[in-house]
């Protein structure tokens, strides 16, 4: 175990290591994808209330949920490069926050679209659509503080302080805009008891949500990949990879 | 904090952009009134956002953060001495004229006391978010607007406790309960922030 996690700590092996996890993982996530979307779109029931516009949520939920747990990846990720100084901590970080960014943008755009016909407005200030909005905003200030750095050790340093008091900070931001207004429903599915949602149309969402978990993990390592690339362009480990292929 | 000046401005520009708000939406007192607590609220966090932009700048640029990241004491509690004396400087001061900017606004006189009493412990919070901002963005240039995109989410919290507690004191309601969560607050980042902004500030001085 201990070997496994140090091993993933230098970059030609992460790298050889996630080509392969990349490639069994990527059918895997686009096998999900197409068939959580078609059991969604095409098979589940109607909603007896809202008709077909609540389809949406086949997209929208499952972008919402990995768009937080996307910030506690880079937050963790945060922490261990502050603690222990691994290189590929950094790597990490500075490839989730783009991800989750986009994301975040997407629950907040799928949601919009669908509160037209539902609501009846694309935008209210409501506690769950501000909070994700302010979400965006804690994404973004990373990515932009990365960039801002010309030195990328101190940028990954300091995204990470970034990180840690975001993560601190989230959940008495969603606390303090939750008491603030609510107009959102409570969250239909819950772990213990009875979801309110049907299964016909949970098991899908689920199963979208899992797609959704997998094409988060296959696009941060892609984007890992391209970043070691870009940063290793002169190691010889690299060269050796693309001269023997 | 080395001119009177640097102690004037941002009461001035909390004055003058008060002073806007009524040109813009017009002079009626019954609706000045309503929007008086989270116009006074939204503005003591821009100024607070300005001024935090400078808090290390000339620190840093003198070369006196390096002595003091070598100084025998922890980072942490030297960035916390110097916030609190910006605090003093700035947050505490504009919490005290606060009423005063209230009672302009037409803010009902019971609001007054919960205004100044939830700026003084907002302020805390302001500075030291606003603290860490500065420390992170410090050693970049036009390192500005970067700043605002880094602390406004942070603060959110601290604008909604704030200006819900005001509220709550105008409608005859219950404000000690929300003066309380932003002082849980305050308490809560003057322990951990520091800490932050001491990493943040060897992270500036060592890129």
């Amino acid at each position: 175990m201990w070997t496994f996690i140090h091993k993933l700590g230098s970059p030609p092996w992460f790298f050889g290591f996630s080509g392969t996890l990349v490639r069994w993982l990527l059918p895997i996530t686009v096998t999900l994808l197409l068939v959580g979307a078609i059991w969604g779109l095409l098979v589940a029931p109607p909603d007896f209330r809202q008709g077909n516009s609540y389809r949406i949520i086949y997209i929208h939920v499952p972008a919402a949920v990995v768009a937080l747990a996307g910030y506690y990846v880079m937050a963790f990720a945060g922490a261990v490069s502050l603690i222990w100084r691994i290189k590929m901590a950094d790597v990490t970080m500075r490839a989730a926050a783009p991800v989750g960014a986009v994301l975040t943008a997407i629950a907040l755009v799928t949601g919009a679209i669908w509160g037209k016909p539902t609501w009846g407005t694309w935008w209210v200030w409501d506690a769950r659509i501000t909070s994700m909005l302010i979400l965006l905003f804690l994404y973004l200030g990373v990515v932009a503080l990365f960039e801002a750095y010309e030195n990328k050790t101190a940028a990954a340093r300091a995204c990470a302080v970034l990180s840690l008091v975001g993560m601190v900070n989230i959940p008495i931001i969603y606390k303090s805009v939750d008491w603030w207004y609510s107009l959102h429903q409570p969250a239909s599915i819950k772990f213990t008891g009875e979801s309110a949602i049907d299964s016909s149309m949970l098991y899908p969402l689920l199963l979208m949500i899992v797609a959704f978990y997998c094409l988060f993990t296959v696009t941060l390592l892609l984007n890992m990949r391209a970043e070691l690339v870009w940063t290793h362009r002169e190691s010889g480990w690299l060269k050796q990879l693309v001269g023997g292929s | 904090m080395t001119s009177p000046a640097d102690v004037a401005n941002p009461l001035l520009f909390f004055f003058m952009v008060i002073t806007l708000f009524p040109l813009g939406l017009g002079p009626d007192p019954a609706r000045l009134a309503t929007l008086a607590p989270g116009v006074l609220w939204v503005v003591a966090l821009l100024a607070s956002l300005m001024v935090s932009a400078k808090l290390f700048a000339s620190d840093f640029e003198d070369g006196s953060l390096e002595q003091l990241a070598l100084a025998p004491y922890p980072l942490a509690v030297t960035a916390l001495a110097e916030v609190s004396a910006h605090w003093l400087a700035t947050g505490f001061l504009l919490a005290l004229v606060s009423p005063i900017f209230g009672v302009m606004l037409g803010l009902p006189e019971e609001g007054l006391l919960t205004l100044l009493v939830s700026l003084l412990l907002g302020t805390v919070c302001l500075t030291l978010i606003g603290a860490l901002g500065s420390a992170l963005t410090v050693n970049i240039r036009r390192g500005g607007l970067l700043l605002s995109l880094l602390i406004i989410p942070l603060n959110v919290p601290v604008l909604i406790f704030g200006t819900t507690a005001v509220r709550e004191a105008v409608l005859g309601g219950n404000p000690e309960s929300w003066l309380a969560l932003l002082g849980g607050l305050a308490l809560g980042s003057v322990v951990v922030v520091p800490l932050a902004i001491g990493a943040a500030l060897r992270v500036s001085l060592d890129s």
